[in-house]
């Protein structure tokens, strides 16, 4: 039988060390590999000054090797040290579509969000992402409060 | 104590009752300097054609687009499909997200574009030109299209890239390295050129004449306020932006003014629609006033220079500006942004400004002659009778305030953040000529950004008439340096248009969605 996967939508703030912390406990109980996700939110559509255009790719560098050191690999090298096999992804994107999609290709088994951020305002008007994950997760998903 | 404040009363007293005047008298000398020493310049840069009333400038802009269209087989009617979907993101690798998207780099450089051409000009072309200034207005768009896609395939293939990621593009890259490729002579002095006449029209066109427009339509709305007031507050903004680094404000009208952009459309569709019957009637005499004037002095011609003039004021094709904007994307196929800055003549010029236009024909504010049909001509101020006498961004407000009284505040506000947004994106095409000029380094830059600003605060003050004509000329010669360039570096466009062509047919560059 094939290892099965439990896909993590990471935030790297505070809140999520909980998260990390269950997702690690789950996976040990049933010997399933993590793939831990971190989503920085980007949209095609927004607007840029010229610029912010000309900075852009290096900008893009700069938080994409930001996001590894701070956030994704710290994540891996805990539930490595908790004695399972994890991989991290950086992507830009939007958060739910994203963790969707890689569920769906990593044919995962689970995914773990943080319930984090679903108290604000703007999660209450446009939505949050553990609320847009339960509407489109392809598998089952757990909230982590 | 009571010294202290009689002298600030009268310190406060001189400043301001002695500011405006003193900038009076600057603006009178800085005027008569300009007209005396540049004046032969303007005068050769819009000079008639021999026996016309034609200026040979706009029919060099009209003629390269029209090489451009016929030499790319019409590419702006072949390739308007695969630029929509280029757009849309259906050739994007999804692994590239986080990078700048061709919809941003197209509304970026729109950003650049659409402003005050759209409102202001195309009122001025219709109230000389009359109704038919609109068609050729149209026509010199669409094949402004195809002189898009050329400079910004350019400006992608040529840029430099430095270590650090940033990049540096624009036509003074592709004269230089493109003319080096094909062993042609002059490329640096034509570069150097062409970056002396950005930095003027960038101070000028770019600068100076949106400050003085947006001081115009602020104190329309509000009452009759000192200029310098309205210059200093945005250049202080301005200066906090592209000094200050300070990106939350021009985020904030980088936003708005899309924004105001699609509300202007929506508010003009609103009115066609409200006077629905009278649409046909309106295509009718721009059709009908297109061929014989409809009684507007000049008739065929007049109509004919004022939409090409106005076209090629409000788009910018050739001017060699969006070949910068376009150059800083990040894209393996230079081609695509040809293909996605072919959009920008369209949105701006055929459909924009002929809401304008359509609206302005529409709500009857030229004034006709009941028994002849034909417009009034106001033999005094050289355009069509209109009410009020109004001309330019005026003649706009009123139209739309025919159906919607509060319209004009509305778009004095759309004015002072078009300018805005116009301002900062020619801040940064002079700075790119500055810097090709200077040097890349930081003191460089600053000393370019603190001139600019100052620049803003000179235009706002200042109604200084030799000035912008001198600048509008500078804009100008950058055509004529950027048109020379593309008539010899066209073959390379077209190569690439080839190879990518085929490999497109073959399947090699596929859709990901």
């Amino acid at each position: 039988m094939t290892q099965e996967v439990f896909v993590v939508a990471y935030e790297g703030d505070d809140d999520s060390g909980t998260l990390l912390e269950y997702a690690i406990e789950r996976a040990k109980k049933e010997d399933a590999a993590l793939h831990i996700v971190h989503v920085l939110e980007w949209s095609p559509y927004s607007f840029l000054t010229p610029q912010e255009v000309e900075e852009r790719h290096s900008r893009r560098k700069e938080e994409l090797a930001r996001a590894k050191a701070v956030i994704i690999d710290p994540a891996v090298v805990k539930a490595s040290d908790a004695g399972l096999s994890a991989t991290g992804e950086i992507r830009y994107g939007q958060v739910v579509e994203l963790i969707a999609e890689i569920a769906r290709q990593k044919s995962a088994a689970m995914i773990f969000v943080g319930r984090s951020g679903s108290n604000s305002i703007s999660a209450r008007v446009f939505g949050s992402v553990p609320l847009g994950l339960a509407q489109i997760a392809p598998v089952p998903t757990v909230i982590v409060p | 104590m009571n010294r202290v404040t009689t002298f600030a009363a009268a310190l406060a007293a001189f400043l301001f009752g002695a500011l405006p005047a003193a900038a009076q008298g600057i603006d009178e000398t800085i005027n008569s300097i300009f007209a005396d020493y540049t004046g032969w310049y303007v005068g050769l840069i819009f000079a008639d054609l021999p026996g016309t009333n034609f200026s040979w400038i706009a029919l060099w802009l009209v003629v390269g687009a029209l090489i451009f269209t016929f030499y790319f087989g019409f590419i702006q009617l072949k390739g308007f499909g695969h630029s929509i979907r280029l757009v849309k993101g259906d050739y994007s690798d999804p692994d590239d997200a986080g990078e700048v998207s061709h919809f941003q780099a197209l509304a970026t450089a729109l950003s650049g574009t659409v402003g005050l051409g759209n409102i202001a000009g195309v009122a001025v072309a219709v109230g000389i030109g009359g109704p038919g200034a609109t068609f050729w207005m149209v026509i010199a768009g669409l094949f402004g299209m195809a002189t898009k896609f050329t400079e910004c395939t350019l400006g992608v293939k040529y840029r430099n890239e430095y270590e650090d990621g940033h990049v540096s593009g624009g036509p003074m890259y592709y004269i230089t390295k493109g003319f080096k490729e094909r062993g042609l002579p002059g490329g640096k002095i034509l570069a150097v050129l062409f970056c002396i006449f950005t930095i003027l029209g960038a101070l000028g066109g770019g600068n100076m004449f949106q400050a003085n427009q947006a001081h115009a339509q602020l104190s329309n709305v509000i009452g009759d306020y000192p200029g310098w007031i309205t210059g200093v507050i945005l250049a202080g903004i301005t200066f906090v932006v592209i000094v200050g680094g300070i990106k939350s404000i021009a985020r904030v009208t980088e936003k708005v003014v899309p924004f105001m952009g699609i509300f202007y459309v929506v508010v003009s569709l609103t009115i066609l629609f409200m006077n629905y019957d009278m649409i046909l009637w309106a295509f009718g005499q721009i059709f009908q006033g297109a061929f014989t004037g409809l009684g507007v002095a000049g008739g065929f011609t007049g109509a004919l220079i004022q939409g090409f003039r106005r076209a090629a004021f409000s788009n910018e094709a050739g001017i060699g500006s969006a070949a910068i904007a376009h150059s800083a994307v990040k894209t393996k196929e230079p081609i695509t942004e040809g293909y996605v800055a072919l959009l920008e003549p369209f949105i701006d010029t055929v459909v924009i400004c002929t809401m304008t236009a359509l609206v302005i024909v529409i709500t009857g504010v030229l004034n006709v002659d009941a028994d002849t049909g034909l417009y009034v001509w106001d033999e005094a101020a050289g355009m069509i009778s209109t009410e009020g006498g109004v001309s330019g961004v005026e003649l706009t407000s009123r139209a739309y305030a025919q159906s919607f009284s509060w319209f004009p505040v509305m778009l004095a506000i759309a004015v002072v953040l078009f300018a805005f947004s116009t301002m900062i994106s020619w801040s940064y095409y002079g700075l790119k000529a500055w810097t090709y000029l200077f040097g890349e380094s930081k003191a460089s830059e600053v000393t370019f950004k603190v001139i600019f600003c100052l620049f803003i605060v000179i235009g706002a003050a200042a109604s200084l008439g030799p000035v912008i004509d001198f600048s509008d000329a500078m804009l100008f010669s950058m055509a004529i340096v950027n048109i020379i360039a593309l008539y010899l570096l066209m073959p390379i466009v077209k190569a690439e248009l080839a190879h990518y062509v085929a490999r497109l047919k073959s399947g090699e560059i596929k859709k990901f969605t």
